[in-house]
């Protein structure tokens, strides 16, 4: 049966919800000056934004989102006080072939390893093939980023690509992984229900 | 030093801008090839588009793709394209090849281009690897690709949807170090 019902924003202790561009480029521009979290995050070079540049980062984002029409983006929020936790899209969505990539991230230590995460993949699938419905998702993952590679495996994405030695860290030579996920083995999970 | 630009069969040239647009015009009304090369959706686009398309691309430089024409020897006859968009800070870059003159399609001019443009990305871009993606359904591209020295590096399941039917994505590399030991690095030294 069609189940309106359920919230797709609503996790036990998250909830999905959109750029606030007055409260949030404080707190994601301190993000962007933890290199650490920036490299697991990022195959780009990273770098330090001030507020300023992270709110015309949010405006091209919203822009995108508008005009674009394959960028789905959502801040992920605490449900007990509704501050900033980190991020949730899909993007490069390819609406002919039914194809979208994923991207997940906690942005500040202190929410780190409380399962915030694998309260907001399945949202974020749930989403992406309940309510976009795509073929197939798609995460690209640094080898080197072993929380991301368990958390995709945990939900049962399978590792579909690897290409070899093709990110170089601090000199050090990685593989860059692709996980795939169907909307059908989803369902299977889910006992059809989604 | 020996010509980079010229294999055996074909040569590496610019894109002039009114000879691209005019050559795809013609190679885009074959929905095979479009088919063989591209996951989106096959359309036409009027010559003047096209021109601004390769004049757009050609504005920045250094350019953010290095783009080639492929013409044969010795009647330098335009025949395709092929180019390398690079990612500079991991040293690996895409590669592409589209031979649009479906009348050399199997005679080894894609293979021949193909050399080229890989030994071109590990002696003058100095890439570390390169990456390339197919369509399952496109055999000779495969056999191109394994005789270039390519290794198949992973599939993604059910990447493209045509006449109702899924096809996987076919995804293969190959490393600094693998072209090295081909017989083609050899003759470019």
């Amino acid at each position: 049966m069609l189940d309106i019902q359920t919230q797709l924003f609503e996790a036990k202790d998250i909830r999905f919800g959109p750029i606030d561009h007055e409260a949030h480029p404080e707190i994601e521009s301190k993000w962007t000056h933890d290199a650490e979290f920036m490299r697991l995050m990022e195959l780009k070079p990273v770098r330090p934004l001030s507020p300023a540049m992270v709110k015309k980062q949010y405006e091209s984002i919203e822009k995108e989102m508008e005009e674009g029409k394959s960028l789905f983006y959502f801040t992920i929020r605490a449900r007990e006080d509704d501050h900033l936790i980190g991020k949730a899209l899909v993007e490069w969505v390819d609406w002919t072939n039914g194809n979208g990539f994923l991207r997940l991230g906690i942005g500040a230590a202190e929410d780190r390893r409380k399962g915030y995460g694998s309260q907001a993949l399945p949202m974020l699938l749930r989403y992406a093939f309940g309510e976009l419905n795509l073929y197939r998702v798609t995460a690209v993952v640094p080898a080197y980023n072993n929380g991301a590679l368990r958390l995709f495996q945990k939900f049962g994405f399978m590792e579909e690509v690897r290409r070899r030695k093709a990110l170089n860290r601090d000199g050090e030579i990685w593989d860059l992984v692709s996980f795939g996920l169907l909307n059908s083995e989803w369902r299977e999970q889910n006992n059809g229900r989604g | 030093m020996k010509d980079i630009y010229r294999g055996a069969l074909v040569r590496l040239s610019s894109q002039s801008s009114e000879d691209m647009a005019k050559a795809f015009l013609k190679w885009d009304r074959d929905t095979e090839m479009h088919r063989l090369a591209d996951t989106d959706p096959a359309q036409l686009w009027s010559e003047k588009k096209l021109k601004e398309l390769f004049e757009k691309d050609q504005e920045k430089d250094p350019p953010r793709a290095y783009r080639f024409s492929v013409r044969t020897l010795p009647d330098d006859k335009l025949i395709g394209a092929t180019g390398l968009v690079p990612n500079w800070m991991h040293a690996d870059a895409w590669v592409y090849i589209v031979v649009g003159d479906r009348e050399y399609w199997g005679q080894g001019c894609g293979t021949d281009a193909m050399r080229l443009i890989v030994q071109y990305g590990f002696i003058e871009l100095n890439l570390r690897r390169i990456t390339l993606g197919l369509h399952s359904y496109n055999a000779r591209a495969l056999k191109t690709y394994e005789k270039v020295g390519f290794k198949m590096e992973g599939r993604i399941r059910g990447e493209g949807l045509r006449d109702g039917e899924r096809y996987d994505g076919f995804y293969m590399g190959i490393l600094r170090e693998e072209w090295l030991a081909t017989a083609s690095s050899e003759e470019a030294k």
